[in-house]
């Protein structure tokens, strides 16, 4: 799963980038991510999906939370339009994720249909495993390592729920709140561990504070409101602190 | 619930575009940003926020089983754990290992 291999990254091909990329999927955070497609295969049979709706949702969506709120609505007999708006409000945040690391997948040369492809594979668990490894891959072989990683995963995950679908419906209850605990734990230590950047620590910290407490204030827009909310106030601080540092140079 | 063929209209418009339409204009939106410039520092720390929010809601507001354990223990558990791997040299091993073993000694205790 490491990048640095034993040849010289310059000989070696971008399809072997591809393997070293499908090779994430023995990492922890594509283990986790199994177990919890587990559960929504188990979700999936409760709520009287088909096997073959359960796969063709986990390959078309891709976003376990929205995958979730989709069957919700399906569940709630809402109309196509109103599930429509529920799905694609909780999804606004991949814009900024996606657009975030862009800049670190792309060179001048990467076709835009090329991206705009592979973006289909950028969820939480794809996103941090990118902002953590694609910056020990050369930047030519970077789209080739994410499409190996991202690929894989989403596959895996879909052939996950076709095979577990019908088979495990319930885990003991200790097994079920730790899987659900192993999520959030695995992207504070690992969100944490890859943040490079003061401004990146900062927002961390705005998220997490503003992401509870607006859950109580306004339980639809919570997400986007801590994350613009919380992002801008750590761009905004980290700006005056760069500014400042820089002044103090000068001097 | 509805029959047939029409789950999977339901799935590629409510499912498919209703997500896929953000990631396609993130990445016009990161085709012009530059590595390194100002508007991807801001980019960066919201999408960074967004995800926290996601991630402490997990814990706060849980769905399914860990809705059992009490909000102490999942703070606790949580908020101990990152301690400690903060003071361990920050292994994400420990970071993950450390708050999931305090969450089932708590769960065992507490009985659930």
């Amino acid at each position: 799963m490491t990048p640095e291999s034993q040849e010289p990254s310059e000989t070696r091909s971008a399809l072997s980038w591809f393997f070293t990329g499908m090779r994430g999927i023995t990492s922890l955070p594509a283990l986790i991510l199994m177990t919890s497609y587990v559960g929504f295969a188990a979700f999936a049979l409760e709520a009287g999906l088909t096997r073959g709706e359960a796969v063709a949702m986990t390959l078309g969506v891709w976003a376990l939370p929205a995958q979730m709120i989709l069957v919700g609505t399906m569940l709630a007999n809402a109309n196509i339009a109103a599930s429509f708006l529920a799905v694609t409000l909780s999804s606004i945040r991949m814009m900024p994720m996606v657009a975030s690391i862009m800049p670190e997948m792309r060179t001048k040369k990467t076709p835009l249909a090329l991206l705009l492809f592979l973006s289909h594979f950028i969820a939480i668990t794809s996103w941090v495993f990118a902002s953590t490894h694609l910056r020990k891959v050369p930047k030519e072989h970077r789209v080739a390592y994410f499409a190996g990683f991202g690929i894989t995963l989403t596959c895996t995950n879909a052939l996950i729920v076709g095979v577990s679908y019908g088979i495990v419906s319930q885990f003991p209850p200790v097994v079920a709140g730790a899987l659900f605990m192993l999520t959030p734990v695995y992207f504070i230590s690992s969100i944490w561990a890859s943040a490079r950047q003061p401004v990146v620590r900062l927002a961390f910290v705005f998220g997490i504070v503003l992401g509870p407490l607006l859950a109580l204030v306004s339980p639809q827009f919570d997400v986007l409101y801590a994350g613009i909310g919380g992002g801008t106030a750590a761009y905004l601080i980290d700006r005056y602190r760069r500014k400042r540092h820089r002044a103090t140079e000068a001097a | 619930m509805p029959q047939d063929y029409s789950t999977y209209i339901l799935i590629a418009v409510a499912g498919f575009l209703a997500t896929d339409l953000w990631r396609w204009l993130g990445v016009v939106a990161g085709h012009r940003l530059n590595e390194e410039s100002e508007a991807l520092h801001w980019v960066r720390a919201v999408a960074t926020a967004l995800v926290m929010a996601v991630t402490a809601k997990l814990i706060v507001f849980p769905t399914g089983t860990l809705a059992h354990a009490p909000l102490w223990l999942r703070l606790g558990a949580a908020g101990i754990g990152f301690a400690i791997f903060l003071m361990t040299g920050k292994k994400v091993a420990v970071g993950v290992l450390v708050p999931i073993a305090i969450l089932i000694a708590g769960l065992l205790v507490v009985g659930i």
